[in-house]
């Protein structure tokens, strides 16, 4: 840590911790303001229960990087004085590779944090993880909501708790847009539809999206699909597709991509402010929603951490330039959640080890990231008024909400040859004009068959 | 076709090549391929001027009707101080700790094993010429895990610690990195300065000999002035390579500020989502303008000792 933060604590003792954090991504005006940076300090009590790891040292592998490292480092820097241990952070692109190269290579981290449920138990099933202490087990009872944990426990073993979370069933409007028009945000999915033609006939493309990704063109599509085949086929159906019970050409399924595709196929309803339907598979994620702050589009279904790709300035509120609702389905009454996140899980179990897992597993950690910046966790007694924005707070409360029937983002669970690769490909084709059974057929020949 | 003859069509065909390939009309080939060349690269070095909202929504052409310039994303790759913002100028440093012994290292083993090859006589030389040879078509990534394990557990054979594990952390991992670029170096290195040495007339080296000189003096006082291009050649090779390279610096440096090089932190640098891709045409710039330097330097022997490979007298 000293190399990190010698030059950060001097900087921000000159007080231009405004000018260094302006120039990120996040850079609204509340970051600076919020910055908990004085809080290193101020009493070590609340750590006493960790104990002193005094020469310890911690290495954390994850595919977070950047600012949003920044802000994770400088959250629990606190904890790391206090208990004396040295947390040494790695932040890859190339997290999923790298993390299999390192374990065979007998040189794993003592922390990982892992996006996909999927490689976790990969790796658990091999062995070479540590189930989770007896601490982190209540943390996580206390903590997460039973279908949280389901994805960290694998043959009835808990290895991790989950850290960050994102929610995925959003749609992005301008709510200064409605008000003007006089529309209405939809409640159920037919009201959707309505107000995509209502918004067609002022001669408004309604819908704007962008799925290029690099590497991982198409997986923008692949959340749409599965946020309506969540709700088409009910949470049991989902996990059955997820685990290939049930077929990915499945007429079920066909019909889901096509319910998707009388948005995202359709001319009249696609893609406000770039151009015809194919210009969504050429236009970057990044950029997909950007449309609704020059008036061009109308609506944008993408994860809350779309927040931080709003231009500068644009006022993230309920009242504001652009905000976020709930995508609905059919029937109003039921309100499943797609999501994504991470899971801390440990390759040692020194005792620094298991004291830095059992700090990220209960409520402080979320508590303190929150404060520094854009932040959801999924965690119960994470208190939603203290989210850096308003997206985060609705996405907190949704995910907190005891009647939520979480489901993790399918394409991270199933094997990466089909979530991180046929199914990806398949759905560029689709929007590109291939037809949905066709698509859908090639995917289900590429799932593996041992 | 007798032998004179033969050699007189050659050097007609030879002076026809020259003749057409210094005409006018090869000439004008010839720029219009550089300017296509360079073009894109001279897009993003635009790019990086620009402010960030335009990088990202126009196109680098729209300077020329609507120029705007900035420093600011120099500014915030090289010297931002919070790690979300570039701090090139630490990771540079890396960059060059890691490269200037993993060009030597290579260099100077290679300097001596072309020669033992070329000059000593010894019994399964040649075989031993084969099988480095053979060495350069197995992949490197091949060798990451084993190599990695090697420095990380040692060498178990039935269960007998052979050799011990390194255990090296923090910037003793460089040491790591220096050995992995060293041995990835090795076959091709030899390759290219056996086969020059070999060049070298042998009536020199028994001229020498005659003179009461021993190996070391031989190598020292003429071969290695005879084979400046070759070394040249390859230490310029080698240090683009090390410069450019990702893989293996990613794999036994890690992305740590401690030891990561430029290449590692410009992957880091678009952010988690891709959303700070601004960054990266600055970052592109500073990471290149120390090979760039290199190259023009050695320029010289570069190309010399590409054509010394190549052609013969």
């Amino acid at each position: 840590m000293s190399l990190l933060s010698r030059p950060e604590r001097l900087v921000l003792a000159a007080g231009v911790a405004g000018l260094a954090l302006a120039a990120t991504a996040c850079g609204s005006a509340r970051t600076g303001s919020s910055t908990g940076e004085g809080g290193a300090s101020a009493g070590c009590a609340a750590f006493a229960g960790y104990g002193r790891h005094e020469g310890g040292t911690v290495s954390v592998y994850s595919p977070i990087r950047d600012v949003e490292a920044d802000l994770l480092e400088r959250a629990w820097k606190p904890f790391a004085e206090c208990t004396g241990m040295r947390i040494d952070y790695e932040g890859t692109g190339e997290f999923e590779a790298q993390i299999q190269v390192r374990v065979d290579g007998g040189n794993p981290p003592d922390l990982a944090f892992f996006p996909q449920p999927g490689l976790l138990a990969r790796f658990a099933e091999a062995g070479v993880l540590k189930p989770a202490s007896a601490e982190v087990k209540r943390l996580a009872a206390e903590g997460w909501s039973p279908d949280w944990a389901r994805y960290a426990t694998v043959d009835g073993v808990l290895y991790g708790a989950p850290l960050g979370a994102s929610v995925k069933s959003l749609v992005w409007y301008s709510p200064k847009m409605f008000r003007e028009r006089g529309w209405a945000v939809p409640r159920t999915w037919d009201e959707l539809m309505k107000l995509s033609e209502t918004i067609a006939a002022t001669g408004l493309k309604p819908w704007c999206a962008g799925i290029e990704s690099g590497d991982a063109t198409g997986w923008p599509a692949t959340d749409w699909v599965e946020d309506v085949l969540l709700r088409e086929v009910g949470p049991q159906g989902y996990d059955d597709w997820v685990s290939h019970r049930l077929p990915f050409n499945d007429p079920k399924v066909v019909a889901a991509v096509d319910k998707v595709g009388a948005i995202l196929r359709n001319e009249r309803f696609v893609n406000g402010g770039y151009g015809p339907v194919r210009s969504i598979a050429s236009t970057a994620f990044q950029e997909g929603g950007i449309p609704i702050t020059q008036g061009r589009c109308a609506l944008h279904r993408q994860a809350s951490f779309y927040a931080n790709f709003w231009p500068e300035g644009t006022q993230v509120a309920e009242d504001g330039d652009v905000f976020a609702f709930y995508l609905p389905g059919d029937d109003p009454s039921k309100r499943p959640v797609l999501g994504a996140g991470e899971f801390v899980a440990a390759f040692s179990d020194r005792p620094e080890v298991e004291a830095l897992r059992a700090y990220l597993a209960s409520a402080d950690f979320p508590e303190a990231r929150m404060r520094l910046g854009p932040y959801v966790s999924a965690r119960r007694g994470v208190d939603p008024s203290n989210a850096h924005n308003p997206v985060d707070r609705l996405s907190i409360e949704m995910l907190q909400d005891p009647d939520t029937v979480f489901r993790f983002d399918g394409s991270d669970q199933m094997p990466a040859s089909v979530g991180a690769g046929a199914f990806w490909k398949a759905m560029t084709d689709w929007i590109n004009g291939k037809d949905t059974r066709t698509v859908l057929d090639r995917v289900n020949a590429s799932w593996p068959t041992s | 076709m007798s032998g004179r003859g033969g050699r007189a069509d050659a050097r007609a065909a030879a002076a026809r090549v020259r003749r057409r390939l210094s005409g006018r009309g090869a000439g004008v080939a010839a720029i219009v391929i550089a300017v296509l060349w360079t073009t894109p690269t001279f897009g993003l070095l635009l790019s990086s001027l620009r402010p960030e909202d335009q990088i990202k929504s126009t196109g680098w052409w729209t300077f020329f009707s609507d120029p705007e310039f900035t420093l600011e994303n120099y500014r915030q790759v090289l010297f931002g101080t919070s790690s979300s913002s570039g701090r090139m100028a630490g990771f540079l440093v890396n960059s060059v700790v890691i490269t200037i012994p993993s060009v030597l290292l290579p260099l100077a083993l290679a300097t001596f094993a072309a020669y033992a090859l070329a000059w000593l006589p010894f019994r399964g030389r040649d075989w031993i010429l084969v099988g480095v040879f053979a060495l350069q078509i197995v992949p490197l990534q091949m060798a990451l895990v084993p190599l990695l394990s090697f420095f990380s557990r040692g060498v178990e054979v039935f269960g007998v610690q052979m050799l011990p594990a390194w255990d090296l952390e923090g910037p003793a991992r460089f040491v790591q990195v220096w050995c992995a670029h060293t041995c990835f170096a090795l076959p091709l290195g030899v390759f290219l300065l056996h086969n020059f040495m070999s060049e070298i007339p042998g009536e020199l080296m028994e001229a020498a000999r005659v003179d009461g000189a021993a190996h070391g003096a031989i190598l020292r006082r003429i071969v290695l002035p005879l084979a400046g291009p070759a070394l040249a050649a390859f230490g310029v090779f080698q240090f683009l390579w090390v410069w450019n390279d990702l893989l293996v610096s990613l794999i036994f440096a890690g992305g740590t500020a401690e030891t990561a090089p430029v290449t590692v932190r410009l992957a880091q640098m678009a952010g988690t989502r891709g959303n700070e891709w601004q960054r990266l045409t600055s970052g592109a710039f500073v990471s290149a303008v120390i090979p760039l330097a290199v190259f023009l330097a050695a320029q010289r022997h570069f190309v010399r000792g590409l054509l010394a490979g190549g052609v013969k007298g």
